[in-house]
């Protein structure tokens, strides 16, 4: 069952350079209870993305549908918006210190979210109630916890407390924005452990936003990766990680130092990424591509299947054959980029791209 | 070994401790955070020696220590066999042009008011090393080296990029040809394709000029990719060392084997066959290491002596009871436990033990 459907989101903020064109069409699925990974790396467009479902982004010019449960989430009056933010979207976001308030106990932090959207609960009921959803999420000692105040928690127990709360109204969809950026390998495990148990008891769906491969790798069911504000390529997990089609996912695999090529030298993604104000023509990445044509230049590709699954769909000019990691896959990606195999790709897209190959 | 030509640096027995103040008008000093606690290490010419542990394992510490910018508590650290312990400023500072450190903020390491080329030409005016147009000249070349477009001289850091600024911090680090250069988790703040562009740099840079890195990280698989010896430390001790391969093929430390098991790869197949060792609780606080075995708590193989005898750092076949001392960075493969783990044993089936 589909929970979330988002079609076609644009966010862009009017600034004094200029306009920021933070997310570009962007559309994409959550099933009830599934987990889908946003990959991308700073500035492009993930979280944006998630706050602007969520009402969270003022003063940003906004267009597209996200439909939640029938409704759609950016045509909700603020009023209506809380009623959803919290009770049936939960957000865990990345730095629990700032999150939680650092005047209030704990205790009385997830109680107050208990009764802010359901005043019938009394006090008593709403603090009983986050005792115990304290230790749900592995708490020690939760009865005398919930009256410690946020720094006395470490930063493990601090997402922990997010996560309870996050928890309380038992969420439809939980939106985890980096929830582990901020904490030590072991400690990230257990966290991630725990997001996993919780989900499957509870039967929540999980968007989970980060820049780190390892954790999507870990957690995730489908996975899209962002670029420059657009998703670049959209597949289940194994599809991403073994068959990846667009370049930048390819680039970004081969840029993590792994222990099968230990000391040998990476294959960074050179360049940096586009001022999200002045963007370059045509694909979003071709700057950067190491197999861009001209076609890459003139005309921005858009989602289109790639594969046998159905379900991996790719940004990219290059040939659906032209995925993998194989040998061959290299091959022709490297004779599509020298403009060999142009009438391959007009095969695909029509027209425009059998100009290329004449030229070569 | 203080004699051995290949060592370039040797810390012995270091021990730095800050101490706690209480509140009020008469600071008195209510306890000590053990940041560093007995730890011994060489590092060897032309080699990195990486340094992996968890936020308050002591890692930026102990680099400090070794660059001579906090006073040591007690302890002796050697470079080229000379002793270099608590010197003054003045006595410090041609050692100062020997070693240098690249930072892991490139967003607060670097002055926001001053110009690139100025921040790059500290190193040569502090030490009068050249001036004017030849100053220039020098951090033009610097800057092309590292990968940065030389007109930028004039431009200020806000104008540049994280990894840009990464790579002024490697210019500026570079400037004096040092031998030694401390990273302080070089990449940490940057997005993978740029770490990738910066570890490369780091690595040619190394064989150009002969470099030594101490090279601290909290990510496992950079510390690999860079490094020839690794330790691993936990609250202010080393838990265990050894050339990288052994490290990372076959560790015997359980906090090693947890650490290297909770490191999220990004390999799907791999991430669900792993059995994960989940450590329970946090790292205690260095104000109150707990006795014994630092680590005993949160151990899934902890015994009754852990908690009252502390294992030393001793090679494999030696009881971790005996009162062996080596400095971490050599060949050997030393562990501080008790009950080291053995190859092909699976620490995740022995239980992890649930929070209290």
């Amino acid at each position: 069952m589909t929970l979330l459907e988002v079609k076609d989101l644009n966010v862009s903020f009017p600034t004094a350079d200029g306009v920021v064109r933070a997310v570009r069409g962007v559309s994409f699925d959550v099933e009830a209870g599934r987990t889908l990974g946003i990959v991308g790396e700073s500035g492009s467009g993930k979280t944006v993305l998630t706050q602007t479902l969520l009402g969270l982004t003022p003063g940003a010019d906004v267009s597209g549908a996200a439909l939640f449960e029938g409704t759609d989430l950016l045509q909700l009056t603020p009023e209506k918006m809380r009623h959803v933010r919290g009770a049936r979207i939960a957000v865990i976001f990345q730095d629990p210190l700032t999150s939680l308030h650092p005047l209030y106990r704990v205790g009385w932090q997830i109680a107050e979210m208990i009764r802010a959207h359901d005043k019938s609960v009394s006090k008593k009921e709403a603090a009983e109630r986050s005792v115990e959803l304290l230790r749900r999420v592995g708490i020690p000692k939760p009865e005398t916890r919930v009256h410690d105040y946020p720094h006395q928690f470490s930063g493990g127990m601090r997402q922990r407390a997010m996560i309870a709360m996050a928890l309380s109204l038992e969420p439809k969809l939980i939106i985890a924005d980096e929830p582990t950026t901020a904490l030590d390998a072991t400690v990230q495990a257990q966290i991630l452990d725990l997001l996993q148990r919780l989900q499957q008891d509870f039967g929540t769906a999980l968007i989970m936003i980060t820049h780190d491969l390892g954790v999507v790798a870990d957690i995730a069911d489908d996975v899209m990766v962002m670029y420059a504000g657009r998703a670049a390529e959209k597949a289940p997990k194994r599809d991403v990680f073994y068959r990846p089609h667009h370049p930048y996912t390819k680039g970004l695999l081969e840029s993590i130092p792994s222990s099968s090529a230990a000391g040998s030298r990476l294959r960074p993604i050179p360049g940096t990424q586009p001022s999200l104000i002045n963007l370059p023509s045509g694909c979003k990445f071709h700057p950067r591509c190491g197999y861009a044509f001209d076609k890459c230049a003139a005309e921005e590709p858009v989602l289109h299947l790639v594969g046998e699954t159905g379900y991996h769909t790719s940004a990219c000019w290059l040939p659906s054959a032209a995925i993998g990691l194989s040998v061959e896959a290299e091959e022709l990606r490297e004779e599509v980029a020298r403009g060999h195999h142009g009438d391959a790709v007009a095969a695909e897209f029509g027209g425009a791209a059998s100009d290329e190959g004449s030229v070569a | 070994m203080a004699g051995d030509d290949n060592v370039l640096v040797r810390v012995d027995n270091l021990v730095k401790y800050f101490p706690v103040k209480a509140g009020g008008f008469i600071r008195r000093t209510v306890g000590q955070v053990h940041a560093v606690d007995d730890v011994s290490l060489v590092i060897e010419r032309g080699k990195t020696l990486g340094l992996v542990g968890e936020t308050g394992s002591g890692k930026s510490t102990l680099a400090r220590c070794v660059a001579g910018l906090i006073p040591v508590t007690s302890g002796k650290v050697f470079f080229e066999g000379r002793d270099i312990t608590n010197l003054s400023r003045r006595a410090m500072r041609p050692l100062r042009r020997e070693v240098q450190m690249i930072f892991q903020d490139p967003y607060s390491s670097l002055n926001p008011r001053r110009r690139v080329g100025a921040i790059i030409g500290d190193p040569f005016a502090i030490h009068n090393i050249a001036t004017g147009a030849e100053r220039k000249r020098k951090v033009q070349e610097l800057m092309e080296r590292v990968g940065l477009n030389p007109e930028h001289y004039n431009r200020f850091p806000a104008e540049f990029s994280g990894g840009q600024r990464q790579r002024i911090g490697v210019a500026r680090a570079l400037a004096l040809r040092p031998k030694l250069i401390i990273c302080d988790e070089p990449v940490s703040a940057l997005d993978v394709s740029i770490q990738a562009q910066v570890l490369n740099l780091l690595a040619d840079l190394q064989q150009e000029f002969g470099l030594s890195y101490l090279f601290i990280a909290h990510d496992l698989e950079v510390v690999r990719h860079v490094s020839d010896k690794v330790a691993v430390m936990y609250l202010g001790r080393v838990g265990e060392s050894a050339p990288k391969e052994a490290l990372y093929g076959t560790p015997r430390h359980p906090y090693t084997v947890a650490l290297l098991s909770a490191a999220p790869a990004a390999d799907p197949d791999a991430a669900a066959a792993r059995q994960r060792v989940i450590l329970t609780g946090d790292v205690p606080s260095p104000i109150d290491p707990p006795p014994g075995c630092r680590f005993h708590r949160r151990c899934p193989k902890a015994q009754p002596i852990c908690a009252t005898e502390e294992p030393q750092l001793v090679p494999e076949g030696v009881s971790a009871t005996s009162e062996a001392n080596e400095p971490v960075g050599g060949n050997n493969h030393l562990t501080a436990c008790h009950f080291p783990v053995a190859v092909g044993e699976n620490l995740a089936a022995a239980g992890t033990r649930e929070l209290a």
